[in-house]
């Protein structure tokens, strides 16, 4: 009975972001909502990363790095390395993954705010390394990448060339859910696995779980991997849709918003990063119409928000005693 | 050399007050004040309106900075730390309520007093010069000199004042403050305020100097959040010394690399993180703290 809901909401999920979101945008002719939309998805996939972080009992205020290194390397390999696109995203994703091992196997024996303002520094690093390194071409940045080009599997052309569509937003607009909708659905696999159990175990005492014989070096770094993964190829689609890239794309700003969005939706549920980054990114477009009151409105609504709702939006489904 | 290291000396005070400021938060309450950078460029806007608007002299000023920002801070711990620490399942959902003031703050200084650039005269003319080995104007000096001696105050304050004493029982162990019958409620609510003072006060003292502007918070607060993973988050001694460490390397880094300022920072933060791997509590710090 549970299983046949859950599959009738995954069902119904599915069939909106899809379906009726591209047809509601055509009927009203808001062809920009596209952009936002696609924004909130590429957005929630590296916020669903900074959330597996929380879900190890680590603060990550460093997400907004690995987006800009997952942007540089996609950018740097289609634009000089001629690669596809499509081949240049799993290739940023794994780069990152592997300099989150790198980088991961000293700081994550931090803990607390320790490791979340270290993180928050490696924002700051990634920037200024952007600035200065030789290849990177500094605060110029890389402009005018190409959009992507079609992805063919053995002559078969699985997504035609971006460039001949006639409406590549609403390509991108699908390619971010598809993305978005895989990251969260591996997501709660993780999370309902027993790499789930043992990720939660190292929440509550690092120490008891170690005691026990978990293998938590492998465990945090494993973690932390996976959730620079999401970093790397939410930065790198970014890239694609604004087709430039400078050191300022992601910065430490970013980096704390990818936090927020975790927090707001609930740090207790997997896709508490996806509706807390609808609501914050929508909230301040929305807000736009305010005018110069617009931040002053926007934060005492976080502050409002976080003294009625301290663990998150998702939190008022606990009180009505359905499970998330 | 010389001028290298009284420089650094001069930004080291100047970093040290913030630093202790942040660090006492912490320590008390176990909350990471986002909104500190913002708490300390609204005390330098409060002590220019004073000045410069109401014709009244800097020290006033000064104070002025200081009541309002305690005022502040008092009000802020009191509505709304207090309640989110009672209701969230996790501390850490402190983060986002200071990360939503340090916005609010943010708003608030642009609505009062602009985005523009606001600076006072100096407060002493001249300038002190010793065979040009050392060259420093005199309001520098005694600005770096009241820096100093506010340190010095404050430390005196925490280590012999029945507050001070109540404060650091609170800092080691809460639940055994308690028991000693040290009111948790009242003394986290003076540390906040006390804490959002010394930011305030910094602010005025450096807006003679610098001047202040909007955009100055986040990255005060960065630097601030450096200094005390340097000397230990949370441990006194540690933000002073995590103060003049940061203000000594960045007056090193930028003689010796003065081309790009952008590389002094790339090698301090990547020092910092080399340093937090191989002692990651910091100088003075206790493990985990």
């Amino acid at each position: 009975m549970v299983n046949t809901q859950r599959w009738a909401a995954v069902g119904l999920f599915l069939f909106t972001v899809l379906v009726l979101v591209p047809l509601a945008i055509s009927a009203s002719g808001r062809v920009d909502l596209y952009y936002t939309l696609t924004s909130v998805a590429l957005l929630s996939i590296a916020s669903g990363g900074v959330w597996l972080t929380f879900y190890i009992g680590r603060i990550n205020i460093g997400q907004g790095a690995f987006a800009l290194v997952g942007g540089y390397v996609s950018a740097l390999l289609v634009t000089q390395g001629g690669i596809s696109f499509w081949w240049t995203l799993p290739l940023a994703g794994i780069f990152c993954a592997l300099l989150a091992v790198l980088i991961g196997l000293p700081i994550l024996r931090l803990r607390g705010v320790y490791f979340a303002m270290v993180t928050l520094v490696l924002t700051e690093v990634s920037r200024l390394s952007a600035l200065a390194l030789p290849f990177t071409n500094g605060a110029k940045g890389i402009t005018s990448i190409p959009l992507p080009s079609e992805l063919q599997v053995f002559g078969v052309t699985l997504i035609p060339a971006f460039t001949r569509m006639d409406n590549p937003k609403l390509a991108f607009y699908l390619m971010a859910v598809v993305m978005m909708v895989l990251t969260f659905a591996v997501l709660w696999r993780i999370v309902n696995s027993r790499l789930g159990h043992l990720c939660r175990s190292l929440q509550q005492n690092e120490e008891l779980a170690s005691s026990i014989g978990v293998n938590i070096a492998y465990l945090r770094v494993l973690a932390y991997a996976i959730s620079s993964f999401l970093g790397g190829i939410a930065g790198a689609s970014f890239v694609a849709i604004s087709q430039s890239l400078y050191p300022s794309s992601f910065q430490t700003t970013d980096s704390v918003n990818f936090m927020l969005n975790c927090f707001l939706g609930g740090l207790g549920f997997v896709f508490g990063p996806m509706l807390g980054t609808l609501l914050l990114y929508f909230g301040w477009d929305l807000l736009f119409a305010t005018g110069r009151f617009q931040l002053l409105i926007y934060s005492s609504l976080m502050i409002a928000l976080m003294l009625w709702l301290p663990n998150g939006v998702l939190s008022l489904m606990d009180r009505k005693g359905g499970k998330p | 050399m010389e001028q290298v290291v009284v420089n650094g000396l001069y930004l080291g005070a100047q970093y040290a007050l913030i630093a202790l400021g942040l660090t006492l938060i912490f320590s008390l309450m176990n909350v990471l004040n986002f909104a500190h950078g913002q708490m300390y460029v609204l005390g330098g806007f409060v002590t220019y309106t004073v000045v410069s608007q109401f014709g009244l002299p800097f020290i006033v000023g000064l104070l002025a900075s200081g009541i309002v920002l305690a005022a502040i801070g008092a009000l802020v711990e009191k509505y709304l730390f207090r309640p989110v620490i009672r209701n969230s399942k996790r501390e850490e959902s402190t983060m986002l309520l200071a990360a939503g003031i340090a916005f609010f703050l943010d708003a608030v200084i642009l609505l009062l007093f602009g985005e523009k650039q606001r600076g006072l005269p100096k407060i002493v003319d001249g300038v002190f010069n010793w065979d040009f080995i050392v060259v420093m104007p005199y309001d520098r000096i005694l600005i770096g000199l009241l820096a100093i001696a506010m340190v010095a105050v404050f430390i005196l304050f925490m280590q012999h004042s029945k507050t001070g004493r109540a404060m650091r029982a609170l800092a080691q162990d809460k639940v055994a403050a308690r028991l000693m019958g040290v009111d948790v409620d009242r003394y986290s609510m003076i540390g906040f305020a006390l804490g959002a003072m010394l930011a305030g006060i910094v602010g005025g003292l450096l807006v003679t100097i610098t001047g202040i502007n909007l955009g100055m918070g986040g990255p005060t607060s960065i630097n601030a959040f450096m200094m005390i993973m340097i000397g230990g988050a949370g441990v006194i001694s540690g933000a002073i010394l995590g103060g003049f460490i940061l203000g000594m390397m960045e007056s090193v880094g930028l003689t010796l690399l003065a081309s790009s300022g952008e590389i002094t920072y790339l090698v301090i933060f990547a020092s910092l993180m080399v340093f937090l791997a191989l002692r990651p509590q910091g100088l003075m710090g206790k493990p985990w703290g």
